[in-house]
């Protein structure tokens, strides 16, 4: 290690800004946003950070990731002993790294930020993640445990299920992931963007689950191919990990009209089947020239900027509320601005029009106006008496958000549900039912990747400690 | 992946196929479908469960090769496999006791139709079933649905077989005679077919279900592609359906959804032939 650094050098450095694709040529095309700090980058960042002793970051993050000794690690260019340590704590540190809301988890706390700017926390994650990835061969290799003889059955393959997964194999239980469509990965797959996570990252933090004896069945849906009664006769214990799921609708006239999509379906023709994306996917996709999205969530931006890279010239998020209060993440917003995405703020959808040929042709609007701050805080906002506006628009993406599918569920009768429809679970995890654990967004509604990683990490902690008899 | 073990051409593109897939064979019901890739990179296909055999473990799919998809399906000879195939899904046909039942099937939609009428039979129904096609080439399982059903009736558009017309007459005649009147009907088909139906019990108040065929995805409820119409309420077919009370169903707007990727798809067929040219 060279000569430590003194806190004032350290404050000194200002923070990294991330290198990104060209806003012009990014809009047209589905390759990462964000590409990575490169090696001294990454060293200098790492440098910001001081050690601090409260270790504040740590508590901000839902896993607690080892953040300063994984970032003391970085500074003193020891790649591999990063890399052991974020894997160590994190099943998915590549994914994480790039879509983990840190500004409100980890850096949200860092020291750094109260006066100034807080670590780059998630870059360096990201940065060691996709180093590790590209020298694996060289990391050395967890010896793995004697096996347990005791069988986990995982329902789902999203970050909850595959967290869970990866702490339980290493724990020497034998773990089956039963997932319901032809893919891994759940949102990380078929709903965030290729543009902000390279399928390829999920394929091979999948890869890495695999080679350490994980069993992923795909094309099993429980609740239909198998039911939890079944589960429950042939494993020791089982993880219930199914995701949100069911997209609400819109309920205004015109909600039928050709051109008008949930969320989930306009993100999953494209992220999942490939529709408009690979010049060589059958599944088609409509796309329109003139776009609208219904919402102002992580997952609208998503729809958005995917409306834009399928060629429309004119990309609009609608909302009812103003920009100061939408619930995206500032990158994202950040981002759309520069690929020439549109706010329509203050508009309330109340009619999709349509032609002869059934094809949505406008999306009427209530303009709306802020008033006094409602339970949230936040101010409530009301129609404009008279006041409507007619966007012109052939397809209209309904971002609104999720609620539990009760596929599942419907078919588990003693499985304790709350009035929400998500199944409810104790402070470990566990449901009414005995071995029979829950987490991710089936138990919280739409949550974030790291929360649902947390929820998976937590029951797979319980699960082994029920499974050796503690 | 799903081993497929034999597949026949029953009509002009309209194949049998039993499949390998013994956890489906063992949970599917009448009324149930599974999705179907055929290979990596492929459309997801919704296809009825014709039939099972549990011992076997084997599940019979009724394939209309119809476009790109559904043609690289029924390309997979004996020994071949079929990448995914996920289910049952959808909520299996809702058998009762009715007594008397008309099953009606047309085109494609009489393969749909043949495990409920099976179901319906089996629980004691007295079945007569009307088979409708275009010609007598396209008119499929007579012989197999009359194994169960009082009736076969058959109707072509053409005459070539059966009584000249279509099934709506047959379903009228059928309901004129106070011996034969159903109690409840059953239709399976092209969705004015299931419309004109649902127009024609309608005044008499006879319990109409159909099966809908709104385009699928993920056949599990969380894209919301397969929404349908019904009453006042917005179903998934793919989880609350595919059958539904046909006097609830708004046709129109499912017939004019299944267009919305018209254009594309005949791209997809054109550029099939285009290679299959190239190929040979
Ligand atoms: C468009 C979009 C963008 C997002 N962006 C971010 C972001 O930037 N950062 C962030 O932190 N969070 C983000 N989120 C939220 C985050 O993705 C979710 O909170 C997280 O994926 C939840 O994980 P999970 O494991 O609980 O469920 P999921 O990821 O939903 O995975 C559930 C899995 O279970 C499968 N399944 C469902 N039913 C069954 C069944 N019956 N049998 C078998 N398998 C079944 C599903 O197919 C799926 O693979 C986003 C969400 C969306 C929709
Ligand atoms: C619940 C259900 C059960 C079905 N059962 C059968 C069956 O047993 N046998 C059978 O032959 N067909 C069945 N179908 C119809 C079959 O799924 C479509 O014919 C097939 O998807 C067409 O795909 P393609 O690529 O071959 O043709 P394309 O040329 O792409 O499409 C032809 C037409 O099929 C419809 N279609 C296209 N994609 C889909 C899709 N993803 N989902 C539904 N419809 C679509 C559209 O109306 C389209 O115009 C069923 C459909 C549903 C929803
Ligand atoms: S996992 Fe997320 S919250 Fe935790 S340290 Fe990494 S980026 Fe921060
Ligand atoms: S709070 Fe910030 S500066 Fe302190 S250890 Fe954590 S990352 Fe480093
Ligand atoms: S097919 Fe996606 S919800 Fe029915
Ligand atoms: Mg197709």
């Amino acid at each position: 290690m060279t000569e430590a650094m003194t806190p004032k050098q350290r404050l000194a450095i200002q923070r990294v800004i991330m290198p990104e694709q060209d806003a012009g040529a990014r809009s047209a095309n589905f390759t990462e946003v964000n590409l990575g700090l490169n090696h001294e980058q990454a060293v200098a960042e790492a440098q910001r950070c001081l050690q601090c002793k409260s270790r504040v970051c740590v508590d901000g993050c839902p896993v607690q990731v080892g953040i300063p000794e994984f970032i003391a690690a970085v500074a003193n260019d020891d790649l591999p002993g990063a890399a052991r340590i974020l894997q160590r704590d994190n099943a998915l540190p590549a994914v994480c790294g790039r879509v983990c809301p840190q500004e409100n988890q980890c850096e949200a706390r860092c020291v750094r930020g109260v006066k100034g700017e807080a670590v780059a926390i998630g870059y360096l994650e990201r940065f060691v993640a996709d180093w590790a990835m590209t020298h694996a061969e060289g990391l050395e290799q967890a010896t793995p445990p004697t096996a347990s003889g005791k069988l986990v059955a995982v329902v789902g393959s999203g970050p909850c299920g595959l967290s869970a997964a990866g702490d339980l194999i290493r724990q020497g239980h034998k773990v089956t992931i039963f997932e319901a469509l032809h893919d891994t990965g759940g949102v990380l797959r078929y709903g965030i963007p290729e543009f902000r996570l390279p399928k390829t990252i999920v394929d091979q933090e999948v890869a890495r689950l695999e080679a350490l004896g994980v069993e992923i069945q795909c094309n099993v849906v429980v609740g239909k191919t198998l039911t939890i009664d079944q589960l429950k006769e042939d494993f020791d214990a089982v993880l219930i990990s199914n995701g949100a799921g069911l997209p609400m609708m819109m309920n205004i006239p015109g909600e039928h009209l050709k051109g008008v999509y949930a969320a989930n379906e306009y993100l999953t023709r494209v992220n999942l089947m490939g529709a408009g994306r690979l010049a060589d996917s059958p599944t088609p996709i409509v796309q329109g020239k003139r776009v609208a999205v219904v919402g102002a969530g992580n997952t609208a931006m998503d729809c958005v900027r995917t409306a834009r890279r399928l060629g429309a010239e004119q990309a609009m998020i609608v909302y009812r509320r103003s920009e100061a209060q939408m619930p995206a993440r500032r990158e994202e917003v950040h981002h759309a601005k520069a690929e020439g995405v549109e706010f329509v703020m203050l508009s309330s959808p109340l009619e999709i029009l349509g032609n002869d040929q059934g094809w949505a042709t406008a999306l009427r609007c209530q303009k709306m106006r802020l008033g006094e701050p409602d339970a949230s805080g936040r101010q409530r906002p009301e129609p404009i008496d008279g006041e409507t506006v007619d966007l012109a628009v052939d397809v209209v993406v309904n971002a609104l958000g999720t609620r539990p599918n009760p596929l599942l569920t419907a078919t588990a009768p003693h499985l304790e549900l709350q009035p929400s429809g998500q199944i409810r679970i104790d402070d470990d995890g566990q449901t009414n039912l005995p071995g029979i654990y829950a987490g991710g967004d089936i138990t919280r509604g739409g949550s974030t990747v790291i929360l649902a990683m947390g929820d998976g990490k937590r029951a797979a902690a319980r699960i082994h400690q029920m499974l050796s008899g503690g | 992946m799903f081993e497929v073990l034999s597949n026949e051409t029953l009509a002009p593109n309209l194949h049998r196929m039993t499949v390998r897939a013994p956890r489906i064979a063992s949970a599917r019901q009448a009324g149930q479908f599974v999705i179907v890739r055929s290979e990596k990179g492929e459309e997801r296909i919704p296809l009825t469960i014709g039939d099972a055999d549990v011992e076997a473990g084997t599940i019979t799919l009724f394939i209309q090769a119809l476009g790109a998809g559904t043609q690289k399906i029924v390309s997979r000879q004996p020994g071949e496999f079929l990448r995914d195939v996920a289910g049952p899904l959808g909520m299996p046909t809702d058998i009762e006791k009715w007594g008397k039942v008309a099953c009606i099937g047309g085109g494609v939609g009489t393969a749909v139709l043949f495990p409920m009428a099976k179901a319906l039979a089996d629980l004691g129904n007295e079945v007569t079933t009307i088979i409708g096609g275009r010609s007598k080439p396209y008119i499929i399982l007579a012989d197999e649905l009359a194994e169960f059903s009082s009736h076969v009736q058959i109707t072509t558009d053409d005459g070539s077989f059966g009584q000249q017309g279509f099934v709506t007459t047959a379903l009228q005649a059928l309901i004129d005679d106070p011996e034969r009147r159903p109690e409840a009907v059953f239709a399976v088909g092209p969705v004015p077919m299931m419309r004109a139906i649902s127009e024609l019990t309608r005044p008499y108040g006879i319990k109409t279900l159909v099966s809908l065929n709104p385009i699928m995805i993920d056949g599990t409820g969380m894209c919301g592609g397969c929404r349908v119409q019904i009453g006042d309420e917005v179903k998934f077919a793919c989880v609350d359906g595919p059958e539904f009370d046909a006097h609830q169903v708004d046709f129109n707007s499912l017939m004019d959804r299944l267009t919305t990727y018209r254009e594309q798809e005949q791209h997809c067929r054109l550029d099939d032939q285009l290679n299959a040219r190239k190929a040979s």
